[in-house]
């Protein structure tokens, strides 16, 4: 380990203590602690493998799940359409022939890569995780440096337990203060994407700190650090504290006993030192912070729900202008419209970014007393078998379906639509996930990212609207 | 993975900033098991209509842009998904060379590792390689990787950075699993360290 005196960031210390070799040019080969796999983005890795005649290097660091492809409906039943039942299949082999750990679908650890890691406990903080998946960067909540990979380097990580990678920049976002009422940690982060943009972070892993940080709970840190590659981050952090410890503890994967509080000590090291240098510094104020809405097509096109959709005329650079009445066009809205008000056809809540207990509880708290509005289909899919039936322990469940919402079974679902959950061409959703893309969530599909307690009350109205006032109803 | 070293070719301009790997190649092209047979797919939403008919405004449906090998935009091309369904698209189409003013970081690094060359561009140099790629298909942009140059139509040349490690990997056509595997020793000792005794293994029988 590389003995250093100068203050280090939390994202310093991980990498040091990873660094396998540093090669000439600087490229460092950086060991790997998990490996999570999915079906979508491993098989042409294990084809690989194959064919070079090579093996998993450390199938007990690794895990799969499939997630993408899996229907949410009833599972008893075969996957009807041929090329995703091809996908899961194709990676039951790979992991059966492999002896790679996977979690069966119809399993009830089965569920989205990203909620099945840090619930298993098999993410970890101070670890080194990497998936075939941007969303990875979820995993930062605990204090490990977790980012995306591509497909050639899932094969990589498979062989040697490695990747080849330099150093990213540091850049620290703090978040000071106290969140006013109906502000969740998915607002926190619309209006940090929506300050830096998608670009923002680009070479850079993001620590986030500041007193409002600290007091998120794990699935908001969770949601904070998911959306990190939204701002263009390799990766998201938070620093290991007692709230990381409270959630580790006791989970199936996670160190027991006098191994757990050793863990501690050393996961307690890792905190960013007084005076460590970042490269990057941006401060937000929380009580500046509102409910949020995406308007356009990229997650910087973020609007606190009192805004009004920007107007082409009023960006002087030409290229830009002409993006803002293509997102206008695709989203069918107006320019300088009030975006509260907005009817909207389809709800989901749901996908890694907030798909967890919490975010559930949050929704019921809106939806409790109220029915989904006419017309509007409004879709709860839970992050993991297990979130589905700790729900359901608290009756959450039919807090949903008394409302008119659909109660389904885990999966990516319709953050992207590759199973049968897609939005129609046309159609408008309110969307807990993370991307408003075109298409993304269905061809000409169009999507307003936002909370859980933002979908649900625009479930329950029927348009994009301020959720603090039917809180204050409920008052 | 093919070696890179000298190409010219057509490229194509497509003047906008953000374009996504949603775009490049959407979710409901990824359910293939083969890196192969994407490039059909490429900029699916933008290139057909509903009907699966060529939507002749879109850069990539005209002549002689059907045939590029280049591809210039603004900034940050490739951002959202780390999906390399992305490059393999772009590869299968027949595109060997992006260049924009910046890239999403694990875009830039796919292509790399499929032989794609991703050059780093101040915005008004891409202008005016657009403006050069607008030409018509007499107006060929040679990309020199041994040399670190684009020559314009013009003969002008532009000097561009690329990092050695990677310049090497594709100059040669190497896949670095091989290289990587060289250091087996280290990655063992690394593992035996005594610090880092507390991080579990997970094994097969403990996972229902």
């Amino acid at each position: 380990m590389p003995v250093t005196t100068s203050p280090r960031t939390l994202f310093d210390k991980i990498w040091d203590d990873h660094v396998v070799e540093r090669l000439e040019d600087g490229t460092c080969i950086l060991y790997i602690d998990r490996h999570l796999v999915h079906e979508v983005t491993s098989p042409q890795a294990f084809e690989g493998l194959r064919m070079s005649g090579r093996r998993v290097r450390r199938p007990d660091a690794t895990v799969a799940v499939a997630d993408h492809n899996v229907p949410t409906s009833d599972r008893s039943k075969p996957i009807e359409e041929p090329q995703s039942r091809l996908q899961i299949e194709t990676l039951e082999k790979n992991v059966a022939e492999f002896g790679v750990p996977y979690f069966p679908l119809r399993s009830t650890s089965q569920g989205i890569v990203h909620v099945v890691g840090p619930e298993q406990g098999i993410s970890l903080p101070g670890m080194t995780i990497v998936c075939g998946d941007s969303h990875t960067s979820t995993h930062g909540a605990l204090g490990s440096l977790a980012f995306g990979i591509g497909t050639s380097e899932v094969e990589h990580v498979l062989a040697t337990q490695t990747i080849l990678q330099k150093p990213a920049k540091n850049m620290r976002v703090s978040v000071e203060g106290k969140v006013g009422p109906g502000v969740t940690a998915k607002d926190i982060m619309l209006a940090i994407i929506g300050r830096i943009g998608t670009a923002g972070g680009t070479g850079h892993v993001i620590e986030f700190a500041g007193s409002a940080i600290r007091d998120l709970d794990m699935a908001g840190r969770m949601t904070l650090c998911n959306m990190s590659i939204e701002a263009g981050a390799r990766a998201g952090l938070v620093a290991p504290d007692e709230t990381t410890f409270a959630y580790v503890k006791g989970r199936p994967f996670a160190p027991k006993g006098e191994a757990f509080e050793q863990a501690c000590d050393y996961w307690r090291s890792l905190a960013s030192d007084d005076g460590a240098y970042f490269d990057t510094e941006v401060t937000l104020a929380a009580e500046e912070i509102i409910p949020s809405v995406t308007w356009g097509t990229s997650p910087q096109d973020v609007l606190p729900i009192d805004g009004s959709v920007p107007s082409p005329s009023d960006e002087p650079d030409p290229a830009r202008a002409a993006q803002i009445q293509r997102a206008l066009d695709y989203m069918g809205l107006e320019a300088g419209q009030k975006i509260a008000g907005t009817p909207v056809d389809v709800v989901f809540i749901g996908s890694c970014t907030n798909s967890r207990l919490e975010d559930l509880r949050a929704a019921a708290d809106v939806v409790r007393g109220r029915h989904v509005a006419e017309g509007v289909r409004a879709m709860i899919v839970p992050g993991s078998g297990l979130v589905k039936h700790a729900a359901e322990a608290e009756g959450l469940d039919k807090v949903f379906l008394d409302a008119g919402f659909e109660w389904r079974e885990a999966g990516c679902s319709m953050c992207l639509g590759m199973n049968p959950d897609r939005l129609t061409p046309g159609q408008r959703c309110a969307s807990t996930s993370n991307r408003n893309f075109e298409g993304r969530q269905g061809p000409d599909g169009r999507t307003h990212l936002c909370s859980p307690a933002m979908a649900a009350a625009a479930a329950v109205t029927g348009r994009l609207c301020d959720v603090r006032e039917l809180v204050k109803e409920t008052v | 993975m093919d070696k890179f070293t000298e190409l010219t070719a057509i490229a194509a301009p497509m003047p906008t900033e953000n374009i996504d790997t949603d775009q490049i190649i959407p979710a409901r092209f990824l359910k293939t098991i083969q890196r192969t047979g994407l490039g059909r797919n490429a900029f699916a939403a933008q290139r057909y209509d509903a009907d699966g008919n060529e939507k002749p405004d879109f850069v990539l449906n005209q002549e002689p842009y059907r045939h590029a090998e280049i591809l210039i935009t603004y900034d940050n091309l490739g951002c959202g998904s780390s999906r390399e369904h992305a490059p393999w698209a772009l590869l299968d189409f027949g595109i060997r060379c992006v260049i924009a003013p910046s890239f999403a970081d694990i875009f830039f690094n796919n292509c790399f590792k499929n032989g794609i060359l991703p050059i780093r561009l101040p915005r008004e140099i891409c202008d005016e390689l657009m403006d050069d790629a607008r030409q018509g298909a007499n107006s060929r942009l040679t990309v020199d990787l041994e040399r670190q140059v684009i020559v314009r139509p013009n003969g002008e040349t532009i000097a561009f950075d690329v990092d050695p490690f990677r310049r090497h990997m594709l100059l040669e056509g190497l896949d670095d699993i091989g290289q990587t595997m060289a250091h087996d020793a280290e990655i063992t000792s690394f593992e035996h360290r005594p610090s880092r005794a507390w991080v579990p293994s997970i094994t097969i029988g403990t996972v229902k």
